[in-house]
């Protein structure tokens, strides 16, 4: 099992890696905000609808697909 | 867009969406065939921008699941926001002349408010970047001053129904979010280390069934044990701080137990680990540290979203005041205001400074500050006081004192203090800390001394595992969990809670105390009393058409529609209206108005006066073709629901008293209609004997819930053991309350009180659960069962079982 001497310094050495990189992330703010980037990624850049299909919403007779002008 | 009120097809009339913003249209405002319809101005405006800027993606993006509402344009100039003293508090400047600035955004309600806001840099020039928090409803912006004034972007963000407003409380908001980045540090490394410490156990079990060589097990032993230092030393701190806490100041916390089971098993382990004997509970301690953590970082999460909400409603209020700069009314922030200064006061608005009135004459209501439901008439050489709402008129006011050093300012200092001396609520799982502590010591002591004779390692090994596996994990869980997920669905139904220990300390039997103004009434002047024909009240409705005084709106709400022509009006503004409707001279005013202007009042009409008086209304006389025929009687009407969830409170076990700054004749009748008796009323109580009322009830022991809105009350909420500030109250009040209900009336505290029992059963089940595992580990312990495996097997599972009871159970907006 001399391999083990190895494999575990070397995932030590990973996982303190994983830690730091943690901590600067969340001392940066990078998880302030958990909910509004799970909905920013869905919007395409440029205001091309093809990305995202249109919300299946039961069309109401005055719900109708406003016009574009 | 085009409101067509003639025809509206039947097959249609049953449900029109708005086309904005999904709500059911009213019938009266269907448009016509193919054109799309709206439920308000507000919604017809928007969509309109939105069409203009070709934004109309919007409307893919809406979120059919997310609450709706009807979108507000406020139509303010937002000059404000250009003014020096705003830019100094809110905005930072950028090396390369671009500025920042938060600001907090009415009706932002679901993904697609996120995507219109963040489209701000494409239609508005000037603007960098624009970055919306979806749950806070906060809006950072960065802009470039040289292109684009602050005023610009906030209209153009009005226009697309987000009023924007100054971000108040920017100080508190950076101070919860860098705790909770802290929480979110301490999580992750807890999470880390015990994940790591499950993978080396993993091996060691191995070795346990299959054999391993010495060495080897000695290195994962070795390892495991940095990894739980790591985490008690960094992430687990907390359970030992709170444990010193809780010695020090010798009040019992859940923390104490705790950290007695850590070190234990902690040291326990560092010893058989250097000694190479035994077994150690590595991977049990690490994860107990983390789903503590977990517990607790989804309470605050909860908790700091109540606030986040709190400090939203506090920027909704208006900060702004209309300066007159020679004659030219300018938006000026309050801050900006100095004393000299002259403001307008319009109709509708509250004032911001102490002051003296030069100009015009308005009816204030002061109800916040001193809880007086009847308006007073101000006029040229009267002072109003900061937080008087104008209730008809219009006036300019000389500013004498602005700010912190107004009247409302100074009782805001009480608020202060009183919040400071506030005793701190102990938990049930606190209480029951003691007493854990002391029967898990004397079960281990008394599992040492059955196997002391069979083989003294083995007595230590054993009542140690016992220390160790009652840690009392699950039971730290149940209550953080549990309040969680109540405060959760609260605050889904408009009860903001502060705290976890505010839902646990409304369930005991307490005084409430009910603040009149506001809170059992409309607070707003009713027409409650009127003896004579009907047919004149339609008319008065008439000639009172378009005064705006309270009075005039009262007798206008009154009725469904005012009926007669009016020929000829005369106001005298305090008085009363003299006039011509239908070809009839009417005289509508108070009783000696009235008496001037016909002749002395027969015997049964001042009868009739004098009673209405005695019900603590203001009376009003009409006389039609010089006879007096009338007489109304005109006050703050109880809320329909009040007497009904007086009278529940009551069966709850409460006793409920009545403490107004209103006049005693009012406060008494109020009183009686609730069907208080006359020991629990009282009248004419300044903010000074609120808190005095309050003060003197917990010193003789006892709970105290106050229920209030204005500022009057606000020392008296923040002294209180749970201080309830009632919908539309004033911010004082919200500053100073642990509960803010955003739904009007008293329905939503017996909400609150219902839902608090159902959240501290909920509670109660998820430490019995608990208890029962525990009990499980305590026997297993003392017969030598346990093993670390078997440990590492029952801990999660009895936090899974508190996890799924938490989740589970009934407490607000499900009626068992």
């Amino acid at each position: 099992m001399m391999i083990l001497w190895v494999v575990v310094p070397v995932a030590l050495a990973f996982v303190a890696a994983a830690i730091v990189a943690y901590v600067r992330a969340a001392r940066a703010g990078q998880f302030d905000d958990l909910e509004t980037p799970a909905i920013r990624m869905l919007f395409d850049d440029d205001g091309a609808p093809a990305g995202v299909p249109p919300q299946q919403r039961s069309p109401g007779p005055g719900r109708a697909e406003p016009k574009r002008g | 867009m085009a409101i067509d009120s003639t025809v509206s097809p039947p097959t249609r009339s049953a449900a029109v969406a708005c086309a904005h913003c999904g709500l059911d249209v009213p019938r009266a405002r269907i448009a016509a065939d193919g054109k799309p319809s709206f439920c308000c101005p507000g919604c017809a405006t928007v969509h309109a921008t939105i069409h203009a800027l070709a934004l109309d993606r919007y409307y893919e993006l809406q979120d059919d699941a997310a609450a709706r509402r009807p979108a507000t344009v406020s139509g303010k100039s937002f000059e404000s926001l250009d003014h020096a003293a705003f830019a100094a508090e809110h905005v930072t400047r950028r090396d390369d002349g671009t500025h920042d600035v938060v600001l907090a955004l009415e009706g932002v309600h679901c993904a697609a408010c996120v995507w219109l806001v963040e489209r701000l840099p494409r239609i508005l020039p000037g603007v960098v970047d624009a970055r919306l928090d979806r749950v806070s409803g906060r809006a950072s912006l960065r802009y470039d001053p040289a292109v684009v004034t602050l005023s610009a972007i906030a209209r153009t963000l009005d226009g697309l129904g987000y009023p924007p407003h100054a971000n108040r409380g920017a100080a508190r908001q950076a101070a919860r979010r860098a705790r909770a980045r802290k929480h979110v540090v301490d999580l992750g490394v807890a999470g880390a280390c015990a994940g790591n410490t499950m993978l080396f156990a993993f091996a060691l079990y191995g070795g346990h069934l299959e054999g391993m060589d010495p060495t080897t097990r000695t290195m994962l032993r070795v390892v495991s044990l940095a990894f739980t230092v790591l985490s008690l030393a960094w992430p687990g701190r907390v359970f030992f701080q709170g444990a010193w806490t809780s010695l020090r100041t010798r009040v019992p916390h859940m923390d104490l137990p705790v950290a007695l089971a850590l070190t234990i098993g902690t040291l326990f382990g560092a010893r058989n680990t250097l000694l190479d004997v035994g077994d150690t509970y590595f991977e049990s301690l690490t994860v107990v540290v983390f789903l503590l953590l977990v517990g607790r970082f989804l309470q605050e999460k909860r908790s700091r979203d109540a606030l986040d909400a709190v400090d939203l409603l506090f920027s909704v209020t208006d900060a702004t005041v209309r300066r007159l700069d020679g004659d030219v009314e300018r938006e000026t922030p309050i801050e900006a205001l100095a004393p000299g200064d002259r403001i307008r006061v319009r109709h509708g608005e509250t004032v911001a400074a102490d002051g003296m009135i030069e100009r015009g004459t308005a009816a204030f209501d002061v109800a916040f500050l001193t809880g007086e439901s009847k308006p007073r008439t101000l006029s040229i050489g009267d002072r109003v006081l900061a937080g008087s709402r104008n209730q008809g008129g219009e006036v300019d006011v000389v500013v004498e004192a602005s700010g912190a050093r107004t009247r409302a300012g100074r009782l805001m200092e009480t608020v202060r203090s009183a919040a400071e001396t506030k005793s701190p609520i102990v938990r049930t799982v606190d209480r029951m800390a003691r007493r854990f502590t002391v029967v898990v010591l004397v079960l281990a002591a008394v599992t040492a001394v059955l196997w002391w004779g069979h083989s003294q390692e083995r007595a230590v090994q054993h009542a140690v595992a016992l220390l160790i596996v009652t840690c009392p994990c699950a039971l730290g869980l149940a209550t953080p969990l549990a309040v969680t997920v109540a405060l959760g669905r609260a605050a889904k139904r408009g009860i903001l809670i502060r705290g976890a220990d505010v839902a646990e300390a409304l369930c005991a039997p307490a005084l409430v105390v009910l603040d009149k103004t506001g809170t059992v009434t409309t607070g707003s002047m009713q027409l409650c009393e009127w003896s004579g024909p009907a047919t004149i009240l339609d008319r008065v409705a008439a000639l009172e058409a378009g005064v705006e005084h309270p009075i005039a709106i009262a007798l206008r709400q009154a009725v469904p529609a005012a009926r007669g022509v009016v020929t000829q009006r005369h106001v005298e503004p305090g008085f009363g209206v003299e006039g011509v409707v239908d070809g009839e001279t009417l005289i509508v005013g108070s009783p000696r108005y009235v008496e001037r202007r016909t002749s002395a009042l027969p015997p049964f009409i001042q009868a009739a006066v004098e009673r209405v008086r005695v019900r603590g209304l203001t009376p009003i006389v009409c006389a039609r073709d010089g006879l007096v025929e009338a007489v109304g009687g005109l006050g703050d009407a109880l809320r329909p629901d009040a007497k009904a969830a007086v009278h529940a409170l009551s069966k709850l076990g409460h006793e409920v008293v009545l403490l107004s700054g209103d006049e005693p004749a009012v406060a008494y009748a109020i009183g009686r209609d609730l069907g208080l008796d006359i020991g629990s009323i009282e009248g004419l109580a300044s903010p000074e004997r609120k808190l005095e009322r309050v003060r003197a009830a917990l010193a003789s022991g006892r709970r105290v819930f106050m229920v209030g809105d204005g500022v009057n009350d606000a020392a008296a909420l923040a002294a209180a053991t749970v201080g309830i500030a009632v919908s539309g109250g004033a911010e004082a009040s919200l500053e100073a309350a642990d509960v803010y209900l955003a739904k009007p009336g008293l329905e939503p505290l017996l909400e609150l009180m219902r839902g608090s029992a159902r959240t501290l059963a909920a509670i109660r089940r998820c430490l019995r659960a608990s208890l029962v595992y525990n009990a499980v580990n305590v026997v297993l312990a003392m017969t030598g069962v346990l093993n670390p495996l078997v440990a590492a097997v029952l801990m999660p599972l009895s936090s899974l079982t508190v996890v799924t009871l938490a989740f589970r159970a009934r407490t607000f907006g499900d009626e068992p």
